[in-house]
């Protein structure tokens, strides 16, 4: 070590760990990446939504020699896809039973994808069908129910000044990553099986390996890929790609590629839960908010995947961000025969914030009141109690976001087009940074340093980089612990031969969760360094402070570690020729406890809420027979360069104690405002309310003509 | 569609020859909608070759002739919006063009290719019919108001290749395009209307790009608000992926409305 | 058939059938995966590449077509000896690539745009990256990395 104190690194947007690769085009993604010898793989799916399956039979006239052929009964170990709840399996088996019309049936691998595509046609498969389920009103199946209570919500509300009811509706979102799915598997010696493949999450398609293919820790290998984008998307369903992956290579004997295309990738892979909100809000005639009583359902598709996880985001974000004395909060999940919903940047709190962030709209119009100042009254405060029972003790940033984001926008100019309506909205939102409850006490999330001889670091960490900063915060953070310049400080790769499991880079809790053990095991590896030569290794595993306490039965107690908090500022154009809307500015106050790459917490925020104000108004997957009609890129819209907003970034410093170097964890937060704020926006513009996103111009447009009925009655 | 054939004629001639001859043959020119479909076997029926006209010098280019402006076949999208002939006489394909896709596809996207494709959606299909545009072909002229004859099907013979476009000079067409994003988005509505002549010319709301008859026999009449109020009647939409029945009529008469300047609904 | 280009410079020759996809044998054939496949159907942009100076889809190219022309991809966009162009190193300082999937058919958008105009406003440069979805960016980082080099 010099002897010098190097420049800091926390709080300096430095160059991105692996940026020249990507701009110069060397990055190599799964698809990328050649291996020889390697077949193609592919999948065959259902093509009804409930039933079963009767016979598979492959035509024997056709030379079945170069082609290898999957099915459930080619499964080593159990037929389950391992997550939460064991009820998807890997491969519908015979005479098993058919959920959704994207169930995997068997899968195939040739030399060459024309004859991959060639005996895909000459597989006849015989169904039995079942009457299918496809709306939330129908479903008896429910995966999952919570019920948070707080104080009385009263039956009788009589006495009651005000009491506003109102019910909205959340549709389906595709993560849209731009690198699709894919994995490649390469049998190994001893029975191993290595799978490289784009994903969030090693250990999760490690522990799904294991189980299908019957292999021990060491027989599966997992190593991630440079990752396109995963935003949730490569939380879960990866490990059904790489199971199917390694399944054909271990009967074919030689490495197989699994890349799926757009289509396949938009038809069967996860969304964002789709659902219904519906709030009961009392309050006083001046603003005193009485009660909040909530009832969510969220439609978790053919499967349970992630389900009861996101809904208990939802539910406990469900108050929104403020202090009422009695809250009841119902939510159920149920199925339908849609495929899998899944893992989503915001986990289900979007869905629930944009409800209660509309309410706030609703009971100021009620009252006569503004929502700004109402938003003020009811905020949550240090030392405030949220709808769990949670005392907020530190890092409150509501009123900061708030103050922050109004002095940021700019007044609303009118526009110059006869035919559109300017109109500007505010949502208020916080996020629970980490996992959920004891989360993080069960997941024991552990990372190791190693001081080398030669003078350098290395962070072995299962951790991903997709595209968020992971590999440069942690080195950031390590080599300010240690004191050390950056480029001292490098990143094993995200393999679980080699790296302990940090658990899955989801929730928030990467930067603020494994950056606290990076830069705890370097405070720790700095102090043996003043005694002991390299090489050293220190491993950190969570530890959950006393303090906190959690209570999963009755959902009572500290539900999150710490929440970040955004205020969000929409200024929209409504065309009344075809009520299309256009988001122009976007101002977004985030208080993120610590910006410890500013750059890149920007850049966070930018390209969240860009996501968010596509699930607002152009994003839209309509469902026909259980199978989506968006289903490619030239149906399925996402923003253009010219549809987005101007997007301002203000980063709010607010320290969390148990943040590495006060740091919270705000990757899923900008999903949360935006929506809410552009429904107000639209209002603004308009006087029409919305209940119901995405905000497509037909919703709008007949709404503007009055011609649209919601469960709200007529909008006029 | 790795057993497809490529074919690369030299010329016009050695084009028409070779297309004559080759027998499940398609013309390939930017290749924005045949390559997807070739990629994807969504082709029907699937083609055996393709001959790339994309390269022809004689499909290439815009240029006044005979008092009209002509437009290769194979001239790329981006060759009209840089084309002062194009921006002088016919703004109303400008604007078009300027919709279409991105630059990656307006680089590529071509006349031709919009019109033997023949989707209801093509976004210079409405503006060719507004401007009573002329489809030359290898063996005759085709008046564009007979030129699409069903769902994407033309009045092409098997073997006959579109050469040019030419467009009538001196008229005023005033065009709009509703597709929901502002790049890259295929046509909900797209519409193109001139006074005089009246011309009401709508695609993506009937099987085919069309003319709306008794819109345009209001507007003959000078009867803005009668155009508006009779083009409901004019337009078959469907709902479909993309949009709805009813949107697509609302917006079409919304869309008229504001093109022709008429006044407000009462 | 015989396929004769230039690619990124460098004259290339290569047997295939005329009526693939420029995509696939950049990437299969001449080991240039710096040209992703996002859609293969030209709404994401991601396969962008130049052929004689205009960005166009790859995987909408058939690679007959390219017979005799100029090819640019991203592994052309360096110098020679390696080092990163302006807008390359725009594109890091500015953290316009997050995931970096889109990051080379947006840098040749981008590349296009600078070439033709010096001095493009905010709304040229939105205009030029239509046709280059991103999902992770909102944009607004790209946007300021091209606007940085601006003459």
């Amino acid at each position: 070590m010099s002897s010098t104190t190097p420049q800091p690194a926390v709080g300096r947007s430095v160059p991105r760990r692996e940026g020249a690769d990507k701009v110069a085009g060397r990055t190599r993604y799964t698809d990328d990446i050649a291996v020889q010898g390697a077949w193609y793989g592919k999948t065959v799916r259902s093509t009804l939504p409930k039933g079963r399956v009767r016979s598979i039979a492959l035509d024997p006239a056709f030379d079945w020699g170069r082609v290898v052929v999957v099915t459930a009964d080619d499964i080593p170990g159990e037929n389950v896809v391992h997550l939460i709840r064991d009820d998807q399996p890997v491969l519908a088996p015979n005479e098993g039973e058919i959920r959704h019309r994207e169930e995997p049936i068997l899968l195939l691998a040739a030399p060459d994808r024309a004859l991959l595509d060639d005996a895909a046609h000459h597989i006849r498969i015989e169904y039995e069908t079942a009457e299918p389920v496809y709306t939330l009103d129908q479903a008896t199946e429910v995966f999952s129910t919570i019920e948070i209570r707080k104080g009385e919500v009263p039956e009788d509300v009589e006495d009651v000044e005000a009491v506003v009811e109102r019910t909205f509706q959340v549709g389906l979102q595709e993560q849209l990553y731009i690198e699709p799915q894919g994995a490649i598997a390469i049998p190994e010696p001893d029975g191993a099986i290595k799978v490289i493949g784009s994903l969030q999450c090693p250990y999760y398609v490690h522990r799904a390996l294991k189980r299908a293919l019957n292999l021990t820790d060491e027989q599966a290998i997992v190593v991630q890929a440079e990752t396109g984008g995963g935003f949730g998307g490569k939380e879960e369903y990866p490990s059904i790609v790489a199971i199917h992956a390694a399944l054909l290579a271990r009967k074919a004997g030689r490495p197989v590629r699994l890349i799926y295309d757009r289509h396949e990738d938009l038809a069967a892979t996860t969304k964002r839960h789709p659902g219904v909100i519906r709030h009961r809000t009392g309050v006083k005639k001046d603003g005193t908010l009485l009660f909040q009583d909530i009832e969510i359902v969220l439609d978790g598709g053919a499967y349970c995947t992630l389900t009861p996880v996101v809904f208990s985001r939802a539910a406990i974000h469900a108050a929104g961000a403020y202090s009422c004395p009695n809250v009841r909060i119902q939510a159920r999940a149920a199925a339908t025969n849609t495929p899998p919903n899944g893992a989503f940047r915001g986990f289900g709190a979007p869905q629930s914030l944009f409800a209660a962030e509309l309410m706030v709209e609703h009971v100021a119009e009620r009252l006569g009141m503004s929502s700004v100042d109402l938003r003020r009254k009811w905020m949550l405060r240090v030392g405030d109690t949220t709808a769990t029972g949670q005392k907020l003790t530190e890092s409150v940033g509501s009123e900061l976001v708030l103050d922050a984001a109004l002095k940021a926008a700019s007044t609303v100019q009118p526009s110059n087009r006869p035919t559109v309506r300017r109109g500007r909205g505010l949502s208020l939102v916080f996020h629970g940074s980490g996992f959920t409850g004891s989360g993080e006490k069960k997941l024991q999330g552990t990372i190791a340093l190693e001081a080398l001889p030669d003078g350098t670091f290395r962070i072995l960490t299962a951790s991903t980089e997709i595209g968020q900063g992971t590999k440069t915060i942690f080195c950031q953070l390590a080599a300010d612990a240690l004191g050390v310049g950056l480029d001292q400080v490098v990143l094993a790769p995200q393999d679980t031969s080699l790296v302990p499991d940090s658990g899955p880079t989801v929730a928030s809790r990467t930067a603020m969760i494994v950056g606290r053990l990076v830069q705890d095991a370097a405070t720790a590896l700095k102090q043996r360094l003043k005694r002991e030569a390299p090489p050293l290794r220190v491993e950190k595993a969570y530890i959950q402070p006393d303090s906190v306490h959690w209570d999963e039965t009755t959902y009572r107690g500290d539900a999150y570690p710490v929440y970040a908090w955004a205020c969000t500022i929409v200024d929209v154009d409504v065309d009344t020729t075809t009520g299309e809307v256009h988001v122009t500015d976007l101002v977004t106050a985030v208080d993120c406890g610590k910006a410890l790459h500013p750059v890149m917490a920007e850049g966070q925020i930018e390209g969240g809420s860009l996501q968010a104000v596509g699930w607002a108004t152009i994003e839209e997957i309509k469902v026909k027979d259980g199978g989506y009609q968006n289903d490619r890129l030239a149906t399925y819209l996402i923003p253009t360069a010219l549809d987005a907003p101007r997007i301002r970034t203000i980063l709010v410093e607010n320290p969390y104690s148990r943040g590495p170097f006060g740091a919270k964890g705000i990757g899923e937060l900008p999903m949360d405002g935006p929506a809410p704020a552009i429904i107000a926006a639209i209002h603004d513009a308009t006087g029409v309310w919305l209940d119901e996103i995405p905000a497509t111009p037909e919703k709008v447009l007949a709404a503007l003509n009055g011609t649209r009925e919601t469960g709200n009655g007529k909008q006029s | 569609m790795h057993d497809v054939t490529y074919l690369r004629p030299t010329d016009l001639k050695d084009a028409v020859r070779l297309y004559r001859s080759t027998p499940e043959c398609r013309p390939l020119a930017g290749g924005t909608d045949l390559m997807v479909m070739l990629h994807a076997g969504t082709f029907r029926p699937a083609p055996r070759a393709v001959l790339d006209v994309w390269s022809i010098p004689e499909l290439k280019g815009v240029r006044r002739t005979q008092g009209m402006l002509e437009i290769g076949a194979a001239e790329s999208y981006t060759g009209m919006i840089r084309s002062r002939d194009a921006h002088e006489h016919a703004p109303a394909l400008v604007a078009a063009a300027r919709t279409i896709g991105a630059a990656q596809i307006q680089n590529r996207g071509t006349l031709g290719g919009n019109l033997a494709n023949a989707s209801p959606a093509g976004d210079t299909l409405p503006v060719l019919l507004a401007y009573d545009a002329v489809v030359v072909t290898d063996r005759r002229a085709i008046p564009i108001d007979q030129f699409f004859t069903g769902y994407r099907r033309t009045a092409l013979q098997p073997d006959e290749l579109i050469v040019a476009v030419r467009i009538p000079l001196g008229r005023h067409v005033a065009f709009r395009k509703v597709g929901t994003r502002a790049a890259q988005a295929i046509s909900k509505v797209v519409m193109a209307v001139s006074r005089s002549p009246a011309r009401v010319a709508i695609g993506s709301v009937a099987e085919v790009p069309l003319r709306a008859a008794r819109a345009e026999a209001a507007l003959a009449r000078n009867d803005a608000a009668g155009a508006v109020g009779a083009v409901a009647d004019d337009i078959r939409p469907i709902n479909d992926v993309r949009s709805t029945a009813a949107y697509r009529r609302a917006v079409t008469q919304n869309v008229l409305r504001e093109l022709l300047h008429a006044p407000p609904r009462p | 058939m015989t396929v004769r280009f230039t690619l990124n410079g460098v004259p290339v020759s290569i047997e295939s059938s005329g009526s693939r996809r420029l995509l696939d044998v950049l990437r299969e054939d001449l080991g240039k995966t710096g040209t992703k496949e996002g859609c293969g159907e030209g709404e994401c942009g991601a396969c962008s590449v130049l052929i004689d100076g205009e960005v166009v889809d790859s995987c909408l190219v058939a690679v007959g077509q390219v017979e005799g022309r100029n090819v640019l991809t991203v592994e052309g966009l360096a110098a020679p000896n390696g080092e990163l162009s302006r807008l390359q190193q725009a594109f890091i300082e500015h953290g316009a690539a997050q995931c970096g999937i889109c990051t080379p058919g947006m840098l040749l958008a981008a590349h296009v745009l600078l070439q033709r105009a010096t001095q493009p406003t905010g709304d040229q440069v939105r205009e030029a990256l239509a046709g280059n979805l991103c999902r992770c960016t909102g944009y607004t980082k790209i946007i300021e990395a091209v606007l940085s080099c601006t003459t």
